[in-house]
């Protein structure tokens, strides 16, 4: 092969916020592709998909909505990947969540209390928590594989919910719809731009994100997280419990995933219904990876997922596309940003002649 | 003959419900045991189902469409060998970028296909054995993926432990810098090793579209890729083993089904949530033993290798 990869002798800074950029670029190419095949126009359906549904302040207002709970989320997430903890049921934990918070609306539909909402959002919080303990503690006391545990849980999550909407839950006066009640007023979460769906909980979201940063860069405990993930030997020496960073990053994780699915149904949709996410939990393992890990490129990078989804459902409203090219471009994207991350730990040399490898040997 | 009694009704349940998850794991143990963790068998097994329901649909063929379901697994378990081999992306999020892309792709290309009706794979009934009685339609009037998913686990079985490809391919799972010194290709074996799991998760898919419910639905896979993976552990990476707990989920899915089918009390969801957790349940309970697990898993999973470094 004329190629060959070196190694680099530290990873390049350059390279790690380039490669998302690249990877970007080549999802955009392989949609034109992709279009094409479907026997689409490829520049209008790109124009349509990326452009069109943020093209006034209605679709902005729209994509920032997308985008509170996936940055949300995925700032929790990152902190497991630094410390090699996959935890990948954030779409279980996101409906615990839910689920637990919408017990006191459910539960006092009548109520107009202040405390209402804060006391909803805390235990969308501690319901993120609780379902994200489980890995935890299998992970920690049973040895048992973390990324099998959270993943499986998120059936079992939606099941739950399910089994509530379907059931003890659902609303009497609702035409038996498998819905909860529609939230009162001290429920619902404010708007705060009139003509849009912008609610506070966008605000919330990008409050948490920047002080999950603030925690993260700033505490101990963040270091910790930090050291167990890039150097485990090290950690191990200066006596930092991994069993403890493990606990950190899932209830870390578990508790914004619970607090991404409280504002879901506390602020857009207003009740519990069936299906209360679009795969949230799973794209922000996507808005992690692309955002360096890091909360400020996950800041950035939520926004590029978020205009996925609405791009998918304004070329299905507008072109007629099916839904699931949502989910395609958000694989393609991740695909392209791995296979372009090799740039960061290696340089890409053209062998040109038998002498430069011997030079190099030599 | 007589008529197929319950018993033997529930058995052949059983029978079809553990074959995608059979075929899957199989494929995934052989990939696990060169190295690599391929977390995509969910969307290998959706593209294997889609593309096996279109091939056979389109065709009219059901082994045209066995070799669609096959071919669309190795594809895209193609792809996430040139991620994790040759690009060295981490496994774990290429093997979820693997789920998420089969996720869309499936639907998109099952967009017009939904809701069209398929012959069900025929059953191949082995002369005089299928007349045994009980056991006779259970091992001998079945259709061939289910044979194929059977032979299979014990062919993994003689290949890895009998013959020397086999014990070349567990020593690049145990330790590719050895194996590579001494002459081995180790990208190449482990690329070969992930295509094999790709067929046998798009054959797990195949099952699922063409037999076990003979149409295609969105995400009809329903987590049983996932549950494959699981039963890898559970198996502790041996392919006799994969049977047993292939069975073992199998027999809890229809147990579920039958519980709702009589009228159990208890609200459908709540039993649909049994494989799940029973899956959770027996990880733990294998898991629990650490150097059990440790002493089978193959020393080198889901590390990355390159020769120059």
């Amino acid at each position: 092969m004329p190629i060959r990869l070196v190694a680099r002798q530290t990873h390049s800074r350059l390279m790690t916020w380039l490669t998302p950029i690249i990877a970007l670029v080549l999802s955009l190419i392989a949609g034109c592709v992709v279009f094409s095949l479907l026997g689409y126009p490829p520049l209008k359906s790109l124009y349509t998909f990326f452009l069109a549904p943020i093209s006034d302040l209605y679709g902005v207002s729209e994509l920032f909505i997308k985008a509170a709970p996936l940055a949300m989320i995925a700032v929790g997430l990152s902190m497991g990947f630094r410390a090699n903890v996959w935890n990948i049921g954030a779409e279980g934990q996101l409906t615990i969540g839910a689920i637990v918070g919408s017990a006191l609306p459910v539960y006092f539909p009548e109520s107009d209390n202040a405390l209402m909402l804060p006391a909803m959002l805390v235990l969308g919080v501690l319901g993120g928590m609780a379902w994200a303990s489980i890995p935890a503690f299998l992970k920690t006391k049973m040895n048992t594989n973390e990324i099998l545990t959270s993943l499986l849980l998120v059936y079992v999550a939606v099941l739950v919910l399910s089994t509530l909407v379907h059931g003890p839950w659902r609303d009497p006066g609702g035409y038996n719809f498998p819905e909860s009640v529609v939230f009162q007023d001290a429920a619902v979460i404010p708007g705060i731009l009139s003509g849009t769906r912008l609610h506070g909980g966008t605000i919330i979201a990008l409050l948490v994100v920047l002080s999950v940063w603030l925690l993260f860069s700033r505490t101990v405990a963040g270091f910790q997280v930090r050291v167990a993930g890039l150097a485990p030997n090290a950690a191990r020496y200066t006596g930092i419990h991994f069993n403890r960073v493990i606990w950190y990053v899932l209830l870390g994780a578990g508790g914004l995933a619970g607090l991404a699915g409280i504002i879901e149904v506390a602020g857009p949709i207003g009740q519990l219904q069936p299906i209360i996410s679009p795969g949230y939990g799973f794209s922000a393992i996507i808005v992690a990876f692309l955002g360096r890990l890091h909360p400020i490129g996950i800041l950035f990078a939520s926004l590029v997922l978020a205009l996925s989804y609405l791009g998918g459902e304004f070329v299905q409203i507008k072109m007629g596309l099916p839904l699931g090219i949502a989910g395609v471009f958000q694989g393609m994207l991740l695909f392209f940003l791995l296979a372009s991350d090799l740039l960061i730990n290696y340089r890409v040399e053209w062998r040109t002649s038998r002498k430069f490898d011997r030079a190099r040997t030599d | 003959m007589e008529a197929i009694t319950t018993v033997e009704l529930i058995m052949l349940t059983v029978v079809s419900a553990a074959t995608p998850l059979l075929l899957a794991a199989t494929g995934e143990l052989v990939a696990e045991k060169s190295g690599v963790l391929n977390l995509g068998v969910e969307g290998m097994m959706l593209i294997g189902a889609v593309c096996a329901f279109v091939g056979a649909l389109t065709s009219g063929s059901w082994m045209l469409g066995i070799i669609a379901g096959a071919v669309g697994g190795v594809l895209m378990s193609m792809l996430f060998g040139l991620l994790t081999l040759i690009f060295l992306a981490n496994q774990v999020a290429s093997g979820l970028a693997l789920t998420l892309f089969g996720i869309g792709l499936s639907s998109l290309i099952g967009i017009p296909f939904i809701g069209l009706p398929i012959e069900k794979l025929p059953t191949l009934s082995l002369p005089f054995l299928s007349d045994i009685p009980l056991l006779g339609p259970l091992l001998f009037s079945q259709d061939v993926l289910i044979y194929l998913s059977v032979i299979m686990a014990f062919a993994v079985h003689w290949f890895l432990n009998h013959t020397k490809p086999g014990l070349v391919l567990r020593a690049v799972g145990e330790s590719h810098d050895a194996a590579h010194s001494i002459g081995y290709a180790v990208v190449k074996i482990r690329f070969l090793a992930v295509m094999f799991g790709g067929a046998m998760a798009g054959l797990g898919g195949a099952f699922l579209s063409l037999s076990y419910t003979p149409m295609w639905v969105e995400h009809m896979t329903a987590g049983r890729g996932w549950i494959a993976l699981a039963i890898v552990v559970f198996a502790t990476w041996k392919p006799g083993r994969v049977i047993i707990g292939a069975y073992l989920f199998g027999s809890v899915t229809i147990l579920q089904l039958h519980l709702q089918g009589i009228g159990v009390q208890i609200p459908a969801q709540i039993l649909s949530m049994l494989p799940y957790l029973v899956t959770i349940l027996v990880l733990v309970l294998i898991s629990r033993h650490s150097t059990r697990v440790k002493l089978n898993a193959p020393a080198c999973i889901g590390q990355i290798f390159h020769p120059n470094t």
